[in-house]
């Protein structure tokens, strides 16, 4: 057993943390989050050029054919600087889903173009439930001449607004189990027949997305007819985990400024930090991360190994939420009445940790995970 | 990064097993809770020491294995798992093998090391006393010089072993003069010595796990002197960092968890397995996932000690999460059993032997010994996170 990272890590660490300290201060996130795309297209560029975008995926399709393990540390760095925009769309939610099913030609068409930051991409799973299971998945898509018509709502779909390309989840065998009638479609946005509303959230763009009669042509179907939920399992496994490594950026850098708050601010002529129970607390936010930090990795070395990691991730997620919450909480307590200021920075945390904790299953449907992996 | 065993580990785990389960299919010995600290059993003991795990990790020139502290991790994590009679080797092996090696002479390596390799050196540990619990710096008990010995004079209590022990590790004072840091020493002496008697102390459980011991006029050759005199503060805190840093502290009471488990799944309420209800089968995930947690904990501090540091925060933040997550499991077990919960062991009716019973009790001293929970986050704060002293 080793918990060390390869230096080639370590250097990915560094460089990341740098860059997104210097492209995105405070006052550069507030302005993204408030500008309608949510994104700075000319950081994405600069991204785009470090070879971010393709990272994950082999040189031949214009990546950098590093791990899920290399991604991960970079996923870290970008919870830390609690940077906005579609990357965990694009590459997680786009780019892995066609490398894992998609065709020679899809991936060479697409994979290239995520690489060089020219195409976004985002994934319409969720619909009205709110659910993650097959069964609440509603939305169809019907076969048309040569090619497929697909109508429905989906609810929660991140960045589909600026999007190039959504991979749509649609059933198209309504007599079949609910697992086995769902194929998944790689769906050009621009094109009548789709439509989009942001929605008003808390941190981050979530849009819904109503198909009516979006054509689809009948090569740009991913993966198998029919055949789609363990692929999407797989997707979600990976977007959780890519989801836990946010977290666990956010959580160390809120344990950070909560740390150095404690050992600056004073009242009754002393800093607060020397208090014991603001120790305690301290201590306790350090347990929590190290806890997401542990089992994150865990699950994220089994993924890039090819292990079976689904109660890993699993693990990895319940305890990430658990921990994010009661992190934030003590956060917010320690630094007092500032921290809910909005000039101040911790509501960033706040509201962006939340988020992540609200996507992709809840601590109990993950401990589910967990129970059936335990045997019960 | 890796999280995956080698094969020699995985071999050896395997070999571990397959001992364990011999003996307990002979009958040798009952599966029990806090069997590192309550099961004593010399002749198991010995069968330990003739397949060479005690002092795994020591060096060969004094008939060690010299293996990692990974291994030695793998060793104890499976002792614990079967409830195997561990207690009379535990301590010796664990920390005081480590403080002779680090700072006793050539000539207590060569005695003291190979007695505890053979099975034959059971070491209390005489650290706290009545008025020197958390502040362990303001104990009293002295060593005085005089000639070629040092004449002990004080009390020990909570001292774990009690008449098992054939020896005890002591903290005491030889110099009152300077601060009370930096007059410690520590010694290594016979419990048979003339003026030293025990009086057990009766716990929750009914157990006897703890003693008072009392030094009277205690004549102490000064070759059991370990390390430097006075320099004993400084000593005992790289020990206590190993104390607080193994598999016990988070698999005490394992085969509760393994058994609440089972019952889970056996047992029906209303025609159906409780397993299946969801609020059981979350309580129980939620503990698989604290489990794993405290283990990855545990794992950790064995990777710090193998590349040659002294775990401090790894081991004060492992030992402080895992001994509470001990008490939940204890206090889930309970739940779950219901009013089968308040059954004794050998009670009629009893389930899991009345291990959860017994868990739940034992389960409150987890998290005061080798450190209170308190304690170790303080640690965390000011060593760790760099927080101003109060």
């Amino acid at each position: 057993m080793n918990l060390s990272f390869t230096e080639e890590q370590e250097i990915l660490r560094k460089f990341a943390r740098d860059f997104l300290a210097s492209k995105f201060p405070k006052k550069v996130v507030k302005e993204v989050e408030e500008s309608e795309p949510g994104y700075s297209p000319e950081i994405w560029k600069e991204m785009a050029e470090l070879g971010w975008m393709g990272l994950p995926f082999p040189e031949k399709y214009g990546g950098t054919g590093m791990t899920f393990l290399d991604l991960a540390v970079l996923l870290e760095e970008m919870g830390k600087a609690c940077m906005p925009g579609p990357y965990f769309s694009t590459v997680v939610l786009g780019g892995f889903p066609i490398l894992d099913v998609g065709t020679e030609a899809q991936k060479q068409e697409h994979l290239p173009r995520i690489a060089q930051g020219k195409a976004i991409f985002t994934l319409a799973l969720t619909e009205a439930s709110g659910g993650y299971n097959a069964a609440s998945i509603k939305a169809k898509a019907v076969t048309d001449g040569d090619g497929w018509v697909i109508s429905g709502t989906k609810l929660f779909v991140p960045d589909a607004h600026v999007v190039d390309y959504i991979l749509c989840v649609a059933r198209t065998d309504d007599k079949a189990k609910p697992e086995k009638g769902l194929t998944t479609f790689i769906v050009e946005t621009k094109q009548p027949g789709i439509s989009h509303t942001v929605l008003k959230t808390m941190a981050g763009k979530l849009c819904e997305v109503v198909f009516k009669g979006a054509k689809v042509p009948k090569e740009n179907m991913l993966g198998k007819l029919n055949q789609s939920w363990s692929d999407i399992n797989r997707v979600i496994d990976r977007a959780v985990l890519a989801n836990c490594f946010h977290m666990l950026g956010m959580a160390q850098q809120v344990l950070d400024m909560t740390v150095d708050y404690a050992k600056e601010r004073k009242q009754f002529d002393r800093p607060i930090g020397s208090f014991q129970i603001i120790q305690h607390y301290c201590a306790d936010m350090l347990t929590d991360v190290e806890g997401m930090r542990l089992s994150a990795y865990q699950a994220a070395w089994k993924l890039s190994e090819g292990l079976p990691c689904a109660e890993e991730v699993a693990m990895a997620r319940a305890w990430a939420i658990q921990a994010g919450e009661r992190i934030m909480s003590l956060a917010h307590q320690i630094h007092g009445a500032i921290g809910v200021a909005i000039e101040y920075d911790l509501h960033y945390y706040t509201r962006y940790l939340k988020a992540c904790e609200l996507s992709f299953g809840g601590a109990d449907f993950y401990r589910e995970v967990v129970a059936q992996g335990m045997g019960l | 990064m890796d999280f995956r065993l080698t094969e020699e580990q995985e071999k050896f785990r395997k070999e571990i097993r397959d001992f364990l389960e011999g003996e307990r299919k002979q009958g040798l010995w009952e599966p029990s809770i806090d069997s590192w600290i309550m099961a004593y059993d010399p002749e198991f003991t010995k069968r330990v020491a003739a397949k060479g795990w005690i002092g795994l990790t020591w060096p060969k020139e004094y008939g060690g294995q010299g293996r990692c502290a990974f291994d030695r991790l793998i060793l104890t994590e499976e002792m614990l798992r079967y409830g195997a009679p561990a207690a009379c080797h535990w301590f010796a092996d664990r920390q005081i093998g480590g403080s002779v090696l680090k700072h006793g002479t050539e000539q207590q390596k060569r005695e003291i090391l190979p007695k505890i390799m053979r099975g034959e050196m059971y070491v209390g540990l005489g650290m706290s006393e009545p008025e020197a619990g958390c502040d362990l710096a303001s104990l009293k008990t002295q060593a005085t010089k005089k000639d070629d010995h040092y004449v002990i004079n004080g009390q020990k209590t909570w001292t774990s072993g009690g008449k098992h022990m054939n020896y005890l590790y002591l903290l005491a004072r030889t110099d009152p003069s300077v601060a009370k840091h930096q007059g410690l020493s520590e010694f290594i002496i016979p419990k048979d010595l003339p003026g030293i008697t025990t009086s057990p102390i009766i716990d929750i459980t009914g157990n006897e796990a703890w003693n008072e011991v009392f030094f009277e006029n205690v004549h102490v050759p000064k070759e059991c002197l370990i390390g430097k005199e006075n320099n004993g503060w400084r000593q005992v805190m790289e020990q206590l960092a190993y104390e607080r840093s193994g598999m016990e502290r988070v698999m005490a009471n394992y085969p509760v968890f393994e058994g609440i488990i089972q019952f889970a799944k056996e047992t029906k309420r209303d025609g159906k397995p409780l397993c299946q209800d969801s609020v059981i089968r979350n309580k129980l995930a939620q503990l698989k996932i604290e489990f794993d947690i405290g283990r990855l904990f545990m794992y950790r501090v064995a990777l710090v000690i193998d590349e040659g540091r002294a775990p401090e925060w790894e081991a004060a933040m492992s030992k402080a999460f895992a001994t509470t997550f001990e008490q939940r499991l204890a206090n889930t077990a309970l739940e779950i059993l219901g009013p089968y919960g308040q059954l004794a062991p050998h009670s009629k009716w009893t389930k899991l032997n009345g291990m959860a019973y017994h868990s739940y009790l034992s389960s409150k001293g987890y998290s005061l010994q080798a450190g209170t929970t308190e304690v170790l986050k303080n640690i965390l704060a000011l060593r760790k996170l760099g927080l101003p002293a109060g």
